[in-house]
């Protein structure tokens, strides 16, 4: 085979370098082939302005860029809308825990008040056991037995 | 000479190896890729190219064999970059292989001849899709263009010996594509 490819020169025709005839057969009815279909196709691209299938691929294309940008759009959306969501219900708690923070401290303050006023009361009310004697010795208009 | 008067040289000079050799650099990547409507990106591709470098090419090659490497550098990017990107793997177009193989001149063959020779083209076609890219353009390049194996080497930038073996590999692969369908 490399004698034939040594053989092959500029002028080549037909390829009659080649030994087997099948081969031979083969390559020059390829090369017509092509030949024949890029004549037409080189005519055809300077004619035709664009081909259906080319036009209907850039439409397909349009679509599917319309179809991510809108989706990319509804995304954005739909995420701004639900950081609102999040940042009111945020909001919504932190306002709760306040109420019940308020609350709470409203009932210690109510506890303690009450606290103290039933300490004065017991003070009030019980005599030390040093006094007990001129206690008894007291009458009820507060005179002396 | 004014600069103004041989940039317009240049450009007439651009012109016509435009018209000269740009069906050439089509028909060479319409085999390659198999899609008309990429074949004519990549020839646009091919020419813009040449003509921002128009000014640097030396002459060393024949223009043809200049537009050639331009021409298989590009292809070669664009199935790199076709890898990576998953709108270029969408838009292929590429024409399968029996379909490619129904253009042949009718001559004055009888039709089992046609359909003989048809089928011949298909099994060419199926034999090439087994090969690499560099064996692949090499074939086009020898048995589609017709160029020698000195300007396929130059345009691939690859010795006379490469070029030698891969269309040696080439030959046989289409061989035993050829001897299967018999």
């Amino acid at each position: 085979m490399r004698d034939e490819l040594n053989k092959a020169g500029k002028s080549g025709q037909d390829f009659a370098e080649l030994d087997d005839p099948n081969l031979r057969e083969a390559l020059v009815d390829f090369k017509s082939s092509v030949h024949a279909w890029s004549d037409s196709a080189y005519s055809a691209a300077r004619t035709a302005p664009a081909r259906p299938a080319i036009a209907w691929r850039r439409t397909l294309a349009w679509a599917l860029s319309l179809a991510l940008s809108a989706g990319a759009v509804s995304g954005a959306i739909y995420e701004r809308h639900h950081q609102q969501e999040l940042a009111q219900q945020h909001q919504r708690e932190l306002e709760l825990e306040h109420q019940q923070q308020m609350a709470a401290q409203q009932q210690h303050a109510r506890e303690a008040e009450d606290l103290l006023a039933k300490i004065d009361s017991d003070v009030a009310r019980e005599v030390p056991s040093a006094m007990e004697p001129l206690a008894q010795m007291m009458t009820d208009d507060g005179g002396v037995q | 000479m004014t600069m103004q008067t041989a940039g317009e040289l240049a450009d007439a000079e651009f012109s016509q190896v435009v018209a000269a050799h740009r069906p050439q650099i089509f028909r060479f990547l319409l085999a390659s890729t198999r899609d008309v409507d990429l074949a004519e990106t990549l020839t646009q591709d091919c020419f813009l190219k040449a003509h921002r470098n128009w000014g640097s090419f030396r002459g060393e090659s024949s223009a043809l064999t200049w537009l050639m490497r331009i021409a298989i550098n590009l292809q070669k990017d664009h199935w790199r970059n076709r890898r990576l990107q998953f709108w270029r793997t969408t838009r292929t177009n590429a024409v399968d292989v029996d379909d490619a193989g129904d253009w042949l001149p009718s001559g004055e063959r009888s039709p089992e001849q046609q359909l003989l020779a048809r089928e011949r083209v298909g099994e060419v076609w199926r034999a090439l899709d087994k090969l690499s890219g560099r064996q692949k353009s090499i074939f086009l390049l020898r048995y589609v263009e017709e160029m020698d194996i000195a300007e396929i080497a130059q345009a691939t930038g690859l010795s006379d010996g490469t070029v030698k073996a891969h269309l040696s590999r080439a030959l046989g692969r289409v061989r035993e594509q050829l001897g299967g369908r018999a």
